[in-house]
């Protein structure tokens, strides 16, 4: 008995030492680094041009990175394995031309061809799934072949026209349907009450287990840091046109596969493979299966985002899913705090990281100013962002070593 | 003391269709093994009993990996016959290995550095709650409350909080870890390869200390090590092999480490050092 009270003394101890402070310092609450960062571009832009921060402004954001954040959802777990996916953009566009052509020009349902589009995504990640499991080739090399291989596939598919526009369907009710007041407020009492009633139900579970329960201040200062957030943001976009279809559809995939990722066994495989490829097959998890699954999720949330795209810009065309589209999706997630090295890294990345270089894109269009500054200032920001990381990866080796 | 005496005992028991091996928790009868032309393995007998430790020592190359290997099923032998509990069993993947009671702590430790300590402890085997939901979702609080029941049985006080990431602990509270890891599946008979190599002193201490409190609560343990200090701190029989024969059996209380190293190395030092003397 005496032995395990000053086990936990020690234990409070050490808790004591990695509080707020000491996480800030090692680089461990990427999320607050990320969330300070978008506080000042926003500023910044503000600022610049006081239309950036107006509702019009932050409902165009919210709906330009919708197809981004989507295809970055697939990217944080291909980059959660140690693996990258370079075929996300054109697969994206693919995805779109097939369901463009099923539809218009073959006459299915809206509803059939946007899931054929999907599957085209699936069926391709199971293709590059096994490439790197069965034949062990790098899955840089597979998406690289992919990249090119399947925007010739999109030239194919579209054939002599090269274009193709979307009457109005399903497909473009996806990205232009807004609902009112009553989903808005519904939603965010739903969230903010699922925040407290989730923190306090983990709360009750791990006093019964006789386990340090987290402290109540931190679930009720999650709640409302949570709850105003949800509150101010749906209450913005209620004043322009409404809650956007697309938003949620874009929120629900990264809630759900953060969810995924974090509290089952498949989301801990991922990690594991990421973290230790031999420890995880050692501890007998299927670690091929695990990969090809994931390259599979990956490309059809591409899949997704193209099909996303496709709806906001009303069309198909040769050039859907290529420019910066694949480096976006990919700089996103880093930027936000996902290790390029596997295993380290959240879903929530995808939508932080779409948020930020969504708003630097929108806001220096605001600004009208031209794609050469736009790139290299985009360029900028991932490097200085990498870095940060880079830096406190060092710090958090070296806290190790003592 | 002969030391090839040893090996010699142990054959009539082998023809007494295995009725020798009854009293052993672990035994191996003739283990043998070729790669190519290369005999890693000869004719080789083993055993461990519930709550012993056993030494497996021997040069490089002496074939200790490859019996390791032939235990936990990683490699199974060409021939021979392996008996638990008395009862004659093939061991023949790693997974049977594991059904059966037998664990393996790594010399690589194989742990995930990016996850936390529950997390590796229970890596492969998550507890997934009880609950109507398709997917299977993981039961955190059991598993946090059972990682400390684990440590705390183990005497593991030094880690702090049992969710700090694996990549930040020390090489002797990573040991640990890996160590309690192997203890979830409830083994019978724990293989370790070279527990303390790469580790300071105060932790070899501790892991030598949680290896020996493995064999109090009853394990049959197998330890390999090139460190003839740790073997003689814990280990109940040291078994040498060299070149993939087990050349003798020594009862630690009654042997020192140079008649051990003598055995190791085929040359009987002892008396060198006083031809040297003279």
């Amino acid at each position: 008995m005496e032995g395990g009270a000053a086990a936990q003394l020690r234990m409070f101890s050490k808790e004591a030492r990695s509080g707020i402070f000491g996480r800030i310092a090692r680089g461990e609450l990427g999320v607050l680094q990320v969330l300070i960062g978008l506080a000042l571009i926003w500023t910044v832009f503000q600022l610049a041009n006081d239309r950036f921060l107006s509702a019009v402004n932050l409902t165009n954001l919210m709906l330009q990175i919708t197809a981004v954040g989507t295809i970055s959802v697939g990217v944080v777990l291909v980059l959660l394995l140690g693996e990258i996916d370079l075929s996300i953009g054109a697969v994206s566009g693919l995805a779109a031309g097939v369901m463009g052509v099923l539809t218009v020009q073959h006459g299915l349902s809206p509803e059939l061809a946007i899931l054929a589009g999907l599957l085209v995504g699936t069926a391709i990640g199971l293709f590059n799934g096994f490439m790197v499991t069965y034949f062990g080739i790098p899955s840089f090399v597979v998406t690289l072949a992919g990249l090119l291989a399947w925007q010739g596939a999109l030239l194919a598919v579209l054939g002599k026209t090269g274009t193709i526009n979307f009457p109005p369907s399903t497909i473009t009710d996806l990205t232009s349907t807004f609902y009112g007041a009553g989903v808005g407020w519904t939603l965010a009492v739903a969230v903010t009450a699922a925040t407290l009633a989730s923190g306090l139900m983990t709360r009750r579970r791990r006093q019964a287990a006789d386990l340090e329960p987290p402290p109540l201040a931190g679930i009720l200062l999650r709640t409302v840091a949570v709850g105003v957030a949800v509150f101010v943001a749906v209450a913005i976009l209620l004043s322009d046109r409404g809650i956007p279809l697309a938003v949620l559809i874009l929120l629900v995939l990264v809630a759900g596969f953060a969810f995924i990722t974090q509290r089952t066994r498949f989301g801990r495989h991922i990690y594991a493979v990421g973290g230790n490829a031999e420890a995880a097959r050692r501890a007998g998890i299927k670690i091929n299966r695990v990969r090809i699954m994931v390259f599979m999720l990956g490309s059809t949330l591409a899949a997704a985002g193209g099909i996303l795209a496709a709806s906001r810009l009303i069309s198909v065309n040769q050039a859907s899913g290529s420019g910066d589209l694949l480096l976006d999706a990919i700089a996103g997630p880093v930027i936000a705090g996902t290790s390029l090295f596997g295993g380290r890294g959240s879903v929530w990345t995808a939508l932080l990281g779409a948020l930020v270089i969504g708003s630097i894109s929108n806001g220096m269009d605001l600004l009208g100013l031209n794609s050469d500054v736009k790139y290299m200032i985009t360029g900028g920001v991932l490097l200085a962002a990498v870095t940060l990381d880079a830096l406190a990866r060092r710090q958090r080796s070296q806290v190790q070593v003592t | 003391m002969n030391p090839r005496m040893a090996r010699g005992d142990a054959k009539p028991k082998e023809a007494g269709n295995g009725g020798g091996s009854a009293e052993h928790l672990l035994a191996l009868r003739g283990f043998s093994k070729s790669f190519g032309p290369v005999r890693a393995l000869h004719e080789v007998d083993f055993e461990v009993d519930s709550g012993e430790i056993v030494a497996l020592v021997g040069d490089n190359g002496a074939g200790k990996s490859t019996l390791i290997k032939a235990i936990d099923g990683v490699q199974p032998p060409d021939a021979g016959q392996a008996y638990f509990d008395g009862k004659p069993v093939r061991i023949s993947d790693p997974r049977t290995a594991e059904r059966m009671g037998i664990a393996t702590v790594f010399q690589d430790l194989a742990l995930c550095d990016n996850l936390d300590v529950v997390a590796n402890l229970f890596l492969g085997k998550e507890v997934v709650g009880h609950n109507n939901v398709p997917v299977h979702l993981m039961d955190e609080v059991e598993m946090e409350q059972r990682s400390k029941q684990l440590l705390e049985d183990l005497s593991v006080t030094t880690l702090g909080s049992v969710r700090t990431t694996v990549g930040s602990l020390s090489g002797g509270q990573r040991q640990s870890v890996a160590i309690a890891r192997t203890m979830v599946g409830e083994p019978k008979v724990i293989l370790f390869d070279e527990p303390t190599a790469a580790l300071g002193v105060s932790q070899t201490a501790q892991v030598l200390a949680l290896v020996k409190r493995l064999a109090d609560e009853g394990l049959g343990v197998v330890m390999i090590s090139h460190n003839l200090d740790d073997v003689f701190q814990v280990a109940d029989r040291i078994i040498v092999l060299r070149l993939g024969e087990r050349v003798a059996t020594f009862d630690r209380e009654k042997t020192t480490p140079d008649q051990v190293v003598s055995s190791i190395t085929g040359a009987d030092t002892a008396e060198m050092r006083r031809l040297e003397n003279e």
